[in-house]
C-alpha cells in the first residue's frame, strides 16, 4: 500500500515525539551519576534498537524477494536498509556524544553496542556501492538480496561475538534497560515507540516517493513510446515486470502499462 | 520440441525480447536473424535455461521453463560467443572436465576430439592455440554429451573455412539434431533452415518457413 | 561409466517426446564436487596464482610488522593479533582470485548447463579456498614462528592447529560467498575486501582470543573453550546461510 495512511502515520509520529520529549525533559528523573547527559540514552538506545530491527527486517524482505522474485520486496528491502543505515549513523553519533560525556573520550571500546554498531555500519555502508556497481538491474536486485540476508544474519552473530569479547575485558558499564526505575522505563518505552514510528513513516514516505516516480516514468514512457535511458542506478526500479512466481503472477500493472502503451489510471493499490 | 508463446525478457527498462512465439518440431532447424542487439543471444540463452523469461511460456522437450529447467540440462548443447573453456587447461583436460560434469564416459572425449580434428594438439593449453582451433574444441564441448537440442550462436564465426564442412556431421544439418542457430549469413543461413525467425529490437518481425522467404527479405531486417 | 557411443549415435526415436527421456544419469554430488575440485587444482597448479602470492604477502607483512612495531619478537595478544590480521588479509587475496577464472572464461555458464546439483560449486569452492588456506598456513605460520614469535611455536601445538582450522573454515565459507558476490561487480577486488573484512570480525575475535594464551610467554592453556565454540557456531550458521543463498548468485 503506497500512500495510504501516510497522513495518519505522520500525525502519530509527531504526536509521539512531542510526548516523548515532554517525558524526557519534564518527567524522567535526573540520573544520579551522569546527570543531564544521561538523557541522550533515550535517543541513543531506541535508535540502536530500531536500526538493528530494520537491518534484520531488510534481510527478511530480501528472503521474500528471492522466493517470490517480486521487485516490490527488493524495493522494501532497499528502503529498510537505507533508512536503518541513517538511523545507524544517528546511533553512532549519539553514542559518541554519550561516551564523551561519560568517559571523556569520543570513542570507547568497552561498550559492546557501540562497537557492534560500528562493524555493522561498516558492512552495510557497502550495500549501496555494491548495488551501484552491478549494472544489470535484475542481477543487482538478486545480489543485493543475498547481501541483505547474509548481513542480516550477521547482525545478531556479531553482537554476540563482540559482547563476548568485551565482557572478557571489561564489565559492561551501561545498565541494560531491564533494570530501570519505572519512570525511566516509561519514558524509554515511549521514546522507543516514537523512534519506531519515525522509522516506519520515513520508510513509507520513501517507498511512496519511489513508487510515484516509477509510475511517472512509466507514463512518460507510454506517452513517448520508447524506453528512457536511465543510466546506472543503485536504486531498484519498480517498473520491471515482476519475475515469474509459481503459478500465475499477481496482476502486473507495471508490465501492462509498458506493453499496452496505455497510461494507467486509478491503479489498484499495490 | 520447442514452443514459445509471448515470450519476453527485460533488462531494467529495456525489453530485450518481446512477444516471441513459435513452434519448432524435432529434427528441424530454426535460424534466427537480426541486427546486433535484436535479442538473438537472449533468446538462445532462454532456451538454454541460462535466463528466465519474464513473460510468456517456454516449453522445450515437453518441459516448462524455468520450473523444469533442471530436467533439460544434459539434453541441450550450447555454443555461444564464448568457448566456455579454461584457457590454462588443454583441450582434453577441458573436455574431460565437461565429461565428468555430464557423467559421460571419458573415452568419448577422444572420439569427439578426433571428430573435430583436434587430436594432435589436445594436450596443449588452449591459450597457445589459434582462435579457430579453440572454436573447434568449443564445438566438441557442445556435442560431447550427445544433446538432443543444439543451440548455436553464430557457430561459424570463429571457425576456419574448412572446418565448417568438416563439422557438418556434428553440428550441421547432417547431424539430424534439432537446432536453433543465430546467424548473420542470409544465404547460408536460410539454406540450412526449416524455419526462419527475424528479430529487430526484441520484436518478432518475421516468422516463416524457409521456403517462403523471399529474396532480400533477410537483408531488410538489417536496414 | 556409460559405454562409448558412436558419433552417428542412436538418435532417440522419432516422436518420442518422452518428458523423462534423460539419456544419462546425472553425476552425483560428490562426483561433481570432485570434478570441480580437480579442475580448480589443475588451473591453480598451472597458474600458481593464489597460494604463492598469499605466502609472499604474509612474509612481507611480517617484515613490515617488525619495522612498524619496532619489535624483534612478540608474544601473547600482540602475537595472536599479528598472526590473525596477516592471515585474514592474505586470505582476501585468495578470495579475490577465487571466481575470476570462472567469470572471465565462461565457467559459470558451463556449470549451469550441466545436469548437476548446483550446490556442488559452493562445496567445491569452499574446499578449494580451505585447501589454499591450509597450504598457505603451512608456510606462513612457521615463518611467523621464525621471524616474529618469541615463545616457541611448538608449545602452542596442537591446539593452535584446531583454532586455525576452525578459523579457516569460517574464512573459506565467507570468502566463497563474498568472492561470488564481488566477481560480477565493477570494482571486484575492492568490494571483495570491503565486504569480507566486517564479516571476518567474529573470526578474528574467536581466533585471536583463543590463540593469545597459547602464544604467551608463560604458556598456559587458556579458556579457549568459549572461543572455539564461538568460531564453531559462526562457521555453522554462516555455512548454512551461504549454502542456502549461493544458488541465487549463480544464475544469470
Amino acid at each position: 500500500m503506497y500512500g495510504k495512511g501516510l497522513r495518519t502515520l505522520s500525525f502519530a509520529t509527531v504526536a509521539s515525539f512531542f510526548l516523548a520529549l515532554g517525558l524526557v525533559f519534564f518527567y524522567a528523573p535526573l540520573e544520579a551519576e551522569q546527570g543531564f547527559l544521561q538523557k541522550i540514552f533515550y535517543l541513543h538506545v531506541p535508535l540502536a534498537i530500531v536500526a538493528l530491527c530494520g537491518f534484520v527486517a531488510g534481510g527478511i524482505m530480501a528472503i521474500m524477494h528471492l522466493r517470490t522474485r517480486d521487485q516490490r520486496w527488493d524495493m522494501r528491502s532497499y528502503v529498510a536498509i537505507h533508512m536503518s543505515l541513517i538511523f545507524g549513523v544517528g546511533t553512532l553519533i549519539t553514542g559518541s556524544i554519550w561516551a564523551k560525556g561519560s568517559w571523556g573520550h569520543w570513542w570507547v571500546w568497552s561498550e559492546p553496542t557501540l562497537v557492534s554498531f560500528l562493524i555493522v555500519f561498516l558492512l552495510y555502508a557497502i550495500y549501496q556501492p555494491l548495488r551501484f556497481s552491478i549494472e544489470d538491474s535484475e542481477r543487482q536486485s538478486r545480489y543485493a538480496s543475498v547481501f541483505a540476508i547474509v548481513a542480516g544474519a550477521f547482525v545478531p552473530l556479531n553482537f554476540l561475538a563482540v559482547r563476548l569479547s568485551t565482557e572478557y575485558l571489561h564489565p559492561r558499564v551501561l545498565g541494560s534497560s531491564s533494570n530501570l526505575p519505572p519512570k525511566m522505563r516509561l519514558t524509554f518505552l515511549v521514546c522507543l515507540a516514537a523512534i519506531a514510528l519515525l522509522y516506519i513513516t520515513l520508510c513509507k514516505f520513501e517507498m511512496t516517493a519511489k513508487h510515484t516516480r516509477s509510475q511517472v516514468r512509466a507514463l512518460r514512457r507510454a506517452l513517448s513510446g520508447e524506453a528512457s535511458r536511465l543510466g546506472r542506478s543503485a536504486v531498484p526500479t519498480l517498473d520491471q515486470a515482476p519475475g515469474r512466481a509459481a503459478g500465475m503472477g499477481t496482476g502486473t500493472p507495471s508490465a501492462s502499462v509498458a506493453s499496452s502503451g496505455a497510461p494507467a489510471m486509478g491503479r489498484p493499490g499495490v | 520440441m520447442i514452443e514459445l508463446r509471448g515470450v519476453g525478457r527485460r533488462y531494467g527498462e529495456r525489453e530485450a525480447l518481446r512477444d516471441v512465439s513459435l513452434e519448432l518440431g524435432e529434427g528441424q532447424t530454426l535460424v534466427v536473424f537480426g541486427p546486433n542487439g535484436a535479442g538473438k543471444t537472449t533468446l538462445l540463452r532462454v532456451l538454454a535455461t541460462l535466463l528466465r523469461a519474464h513473460t510468456g511460456e517456454v516449453r522445450v522437450l515437453a518441459r516448462n521453463l524455468p520450473e523444469e529447467g533442471w530436467a533439460l540440462r544434459g539434453l541441450i548443447g550450447f555454443l555461444g560467443h564464448e568457448p566456455l573453456l579454461y584457457r590454462e587447461l588443454s583441450a582434453s583436460e577441458n573436455l574431460r572436465f565437461h565429461a565428468r560434469l555430464h557423467n559421460v564416459g571419458l573415452e568419448r572425449v577422444a572420439e569427439v576430439l578426433a571428430a573435430v580434428g583436434m587430436e594432435e594438439r589436445s594436450g596443449e593449453p588452449l591459450k597457445t592455440l589459434s582462435r579457430g582451433m579453440v572454436a573447434r574444441v568449443a564445438v566438441a564441448r557442445a556435442v560431447l554429451h550427445d544433446p538432443r537440442l543444439l543451440l548455436l550462436d553464430e557457430p561459424y564465426a570463429n571457425l576456419d573455412p574448412g572446418a565448417r564442412e568438416h563439422l557438418q556431421g556434428l553440428i550441421g544439418g547432417a547431424s539430424g539434431r534439432t537446432r536453433v542457430i543465430c546467424s548473420h549469413d542470409p544465404g547460408g543461413g536460410v539454406a540450412e533452415a526449416d524455419l526462419v525467425l527475424g528479430l529487430r529490437e526484441g520484436h518478432q518481425v518475421m516468422l516463416k518457413r524457409a521456403n517462403d522467404v523471399r529474396e532480400g527479405e533477410i537483408a531488410e531486417l538489417y536496414r | 561409466m556409460s559405454p562409448a557411443r558412436s558419433l552417428a549415435s542412436e538418435r532417440p526415436s522419432e516422436g518420442s517426446a518422452l518428458a523423462h527421456d534423460m539419456p544419462l544419469r546425472p553425476p552425483s554430488l560428490t562426483g561433481t564436487v570432485a570434478a570441480l575440485l580437480r579442475k580448480e587444482l589443475l588451473v591453480e597448479l598451472r597458474t600458481l596464482g593464489s597460494v604463492p602470492s598469499m605466502s609472499l604477502f604474509a612474509m612481507s607483512t611480517f617484515v613490515i610488522f617488525h619495522f612498524a612495531l619496532n619489535r624483534n619478537s612478540v608474544d601473547g595478544d600482540l602475537a595472536a593479533g599479528i598472526l590473525w590480521v596477516t592471515l585474514l588479509f592474505a586470505a582476501i587475496l585468495g578470495v579475490n582470485r577465487l571466481f575470476v577464472a570462472d567469470a572471465d572464461q565462461g565457467g559459470f555458464d558451463a556449470f549451469l548447463l550441466a545436469p548437476v546439483d548446483r550446490s556442488a560449486m559452493f562445496f567445491a569452492k569452499v574446499l578449494t579456498l580451505l585447501a589454499y588456506l591450509l597450504v598457505f598456513e603451512l608456510i606462513a605460520v612457521p615463518a611467523f614462528g621464525l621471524l616474529l614469535l618469541g615463545p616457541s611455536l611448538s608449545a602452542a601445538m596442537p591446539e593452535l592447529l584446531l583454532i586455525l582450522l576452525l578459523g579457516d573454515l569460517g574464512v573459506a565459507v565467507i570468502g566463497t560467498l563474498v568472492g561470488a558476490l564481488a566477481v560480477h561487480t565493477r570494482a571486484r577486488d575492492l568490494l571483495g575486501a570491503l565486504l569480507a573484512l566486517p564479516l571476518f570480525v567474529p573470526i578474528v575475535i574467536g581466533g585471536a582470543r583463543a590463540s593469545s594464551p597459547l602464544l604467551a610467554l608463560n604458556h598456559h592453556a587458556g579458556s579457549s573453550g568459549r572461543w572455539l565454540a564461538t568460531l564453531g557456531l559462526y562457521d555453522l550458521v554462516f555455512g548454512l546461510i551461504a549454502y542456502a543463498v549461493f544458488d541465487f548468485l549463480l544464475e544469470d
